[in-house]
């Protein structure tokens, strides 16, 4: 390891150099104060960069010794098999989906779902924030969600709605399955499926910024938190933006932390996108926005389109479920399988 | 919030000093760089950088709420729970009460469909006393194409509320307290509405109508990329008011005709769909909104008016609260008014199209 991978500041860095130390074990062997008389520091600087030094050096020599290299923060694959294994997931309220995407959202992966104006991006999230607090004894997670709203189109009505639906849909549940024992009935009252949402209103493409450093804090305080919805990611980084390449670069910095806190905390993080058009060959297509450099930050893709009469989510990227698509309908009660028959005569 | 100063922050002064040395002001400069990018540009070292951007994250973030007290708040701060009553039974039941505060809701239509008739309806409901059922607030009516008509304004106020209207002076005191500022391009709709910003949030004002965006927008020479990104701009301008002040945005949009095959796909889907090509060539709905899809991801409520087999219909195509119904109306003295409340639930992609046939554009409205 260099002096040059230091986390120190490029100044004391030239100094270093400049007196000769090039090398991490050129540090170790020296005491404090020949160092902090040599690159002009003082003390207690000098002792922090003897710090990093001698944590490095040892480090390296550690791991050069030993034939396991890859040990330090890898992983084995059978481990991670074993750990999917346990990993759970949030239903989406609809059968079909649930079966293509494998029992639901995964959790520990960040999924991005994408679709037309209307086809129901905002209401599969709520649906998505109220199904993570359906609780254990239910086959659910009894987490919490995070909600984060860019573009101002959560409405606490509609989460009311759902919350209702979803009581009574375990309640029904639990009737179905423990008949004889009265002590099984839903004790959860909507109120608190919507205290167990966290919402931040986001306003800018910097608050948004800013809101995904500070989660890491705010998880870590609130370690119940399930999942993360960001509703949309793209409306601020779409609106007014010149300069591309930052926005390429921001964008990617934020997926990975948002990638870092799926996996630290082992929750989901579904993203929102909208669509654009993309000419290719000589026709115009729909697309997912925010570009193409974007399309590689997500583990998960699906997109949400129209077939026909029916809303149809399709998987359009994953790299352990197979491509396909599945019907599901958005009804008064939330997310539901497309062939509920509803009440409504329908318009020819 | 993005702009807020570095060292406004309560970081420690010789951290904060430095920020301001390097001339990385306000919250924005300094999140848009990465950490190496500032231990690089401020000479400090990882831990310090680490500190700071933590620090600075965290006074910026939005405050969290939850669920239950956005309701809470809602239901006791708000007047009718966050809704303008649109005094169409149907609508405001979908609706939940009525057009919420705080969102867009765009109008979308063939021209002479009315959407001017629901925008002068609603820029009355706002004004009307509150023991009437209103606001009784301030009302700006952004009229970019001159169609703002007072008279109709007053005959569709008689018509409607004939108790209140006939009172003395009530009448004056209604329509005095409807603005209209009539913008001629983009620049000075952007001035007009930083110039009424500051009455918006004191909330003298509860309801803001543009009629129309599209005329706004497509009134500009450039077009392509560039006016893209200046809708974009206004959009979110627009989008931030509305959430500040928690009024009621009211926006109208133009159709134009659909160019060419542009019935859009992704492209998973036009292979599995390139076999069949006998799907049936579209015969009437050649319509589409005239601003784009960028337009139409922005607003939460779209709500589109067309003309089909001679009768009108009013159909909720985006809500994040109802299910796509479409209501069959008429325009008469009073102004819009619903045939039947009950609504009927479209299926499938239909609900975005827009139709106009069968309707006598010369007849504006029944009298």
């Amino acid at each position: 390891m260099e002096i040059g991978m230091l986390p120190i500041s490029a100044s004391k860095r030239g100094k270093l150099l400049a007196a000769g130390y090039t090398t991490l074990h050129s540090i170790a062997t020296t005491s404090i104060t020949h160092l902090a008389t040599d690159i002009e520091v003082s003390e207690s600087e000098a002792l922090e960069i003897l710090n990093f030094a001698t944590r490095n050096s040892a480090l390296e020599r550690s791991s050069g010794s030993n034939t396991n290299v890859i040990q330090v923060g890898g992983q084995t694959a059978w481990d991670m098999l074993n750990e999917e294994r346990f990993s759970s997931s949030i239903t989406t309220s609809c059968a079909d989906l649930d079966n293509i995407l494998g029992g639901g959202i995964n959790c520990k992966e960040v999924t991005e779902i994408g679709g037309v104006p209307g086809i129901g991006k905002t209401q599969i999230g709520i649906q998505l924030a109220v199904n993570v607090q359906i609780p254990l004894d239910y086959g659910g997670l009894g987490g919490k969600a995070i909600y984060i709203d860019t573009e101002g189109s959560f409405m606490v009505e509609r989460v009311l709605q759902i919350a209702e639906a979803c009581i009574e849909d375990m309640s029904e549940y639990s009737h179905h399955f423990h008949k004889d024992n009265q002590a099984y009935g839903v004790k959860m009252h909507p109120n608190s499926i919507l205290e167990n949402i966290f919402y931040f209103r986001v306003c800018s493409y910097t608050e948004q910024i800013a809101l995904v450093n500070y989660l890491d804090k705010f998880v870590t305080e609130h370690k119940d938190v399930k999942i993360i919805i960001i509703d949309s990611v793209t409306f601020h980084f779409r609106q007014d933006f010149e300069d591309m390449a930052l926005r390429t670069r921001l964008l990617g910095e934020m997926s990975l932390k948002l990638m870092k806190l799926a996996k630290n905390f082992s929750l989901a993080v579904v993203m929102l996108n909208q669509v654009t058009t993309k000419h290719v060959e000589g026709s115009f297509q729909l697309t997912l926005a925010l570009g193409d450099s974007w399309s590689h930050s997500c583990t998960n893709r699906i997109i949400l389109y129209w077939n026909g009469d029916e809303r149809h989510a399709y998987i359009d990227k994953s790299p352990s479920l197979k491509s396909a698509s599945a019907p599901y309908s958005v009804t008064s009660r939330g997310i539901r399988n497309s062939t509920s028959s509803s009440k409504r005569i329908k318009m020819v | 919030m993005a702009n807020k100063l570095i060292n406004q922050m309560g970081l420690p002064k010789s951290i904060a000093n430095i920020f301001a040395a390097r001339n990385i002001i306000t919250a924005k400069d300094a999140l848009s760089l990465t950490e190496f990018e500032l231990m690089e540009l401020l000479d400090v070292g990882m831990t310090e950088v680490t500190f700071a951007m933590a620090h600075i994250s965290e006074v910026v973030c939005p405050p969290c709420q939850t669920a239950l007290l956005l309701m809470e708040q809602r239901v006791r701060n708000e007047s009718l729970a966050g809704h303008l009553p649109t005094r169409l039974k149907g609508l405001d039941e979908a609706l939940c009460g009525g057009i919420p505060f705080g969102v867009l809701t765009e109008l979308v239509g063939p021209p002479g469909i009315g959407k001017t008739q629901f925008c002068l309806k609603l820029s009355l409901l706002a004004s009307l006393p509150v023991n009437c059922g209103g606001l009784e607030g301030r009302v700006i009516y952004i009229d970019v194409e001159s169609k703002f008509s007072s008279k109709r304004l007053i005959e569709i106020g008689t018509k409607s509320f004939p108790e209140i209207f006939y009172k003395k002076g009530m009448a004056q005191e209604m329509a005095g307290r409807i603005m209209i500022l009539r913008p001629t391009s983009l620049s000075e709709f952007a001035e007009s509405l930083h110039r009424i910003k500051v009455s918006l949030l004191q909330q003298q004002v509860k309801l803001l109508i543009i009629d129309s965006m599209a005329a706004l927008v497509l009134g500009e020479h450039d077009s392509g990329a560039s006016r893209q990104q200046a809708l974009g701009w206004h959009v979110s301008f627009i989008k931030s008011l509305a959430e500040f002040s928690r009024i009621p945005i009211v926006l109208t949009n133009q159709v134009r005709s659909q160019i060419g095959d542009e019935s859009l796909m992704y492209s998973f889907q036009a292979r599995s769909h390139s076999t069949k090509e006998d799907t049936p060539v579209t015969f009437d709905s050649h319509l589409v909104a005239a601003l784009g899809i960028n337009w139409a991801h922005a607003v939460t409520i779209r709500l589109v008016l067309e003309s089909k087999s001679g009768q009108r219909f009013i159909k909720l195509a985006k809500s994040p609260i109802s299910p796509p119904l479409a209501f069959p109306f008429n325009i008469t003295a009073s102004g819009i008014v619903l045939l039947d409340d009950n609504g009927i639930e479209m299926k499938g992609p239909e609900i975005n199209n827009i139709h106009c046939q069968g309707q006598n554009a010369l007849s504006n409205y029944e009298r």
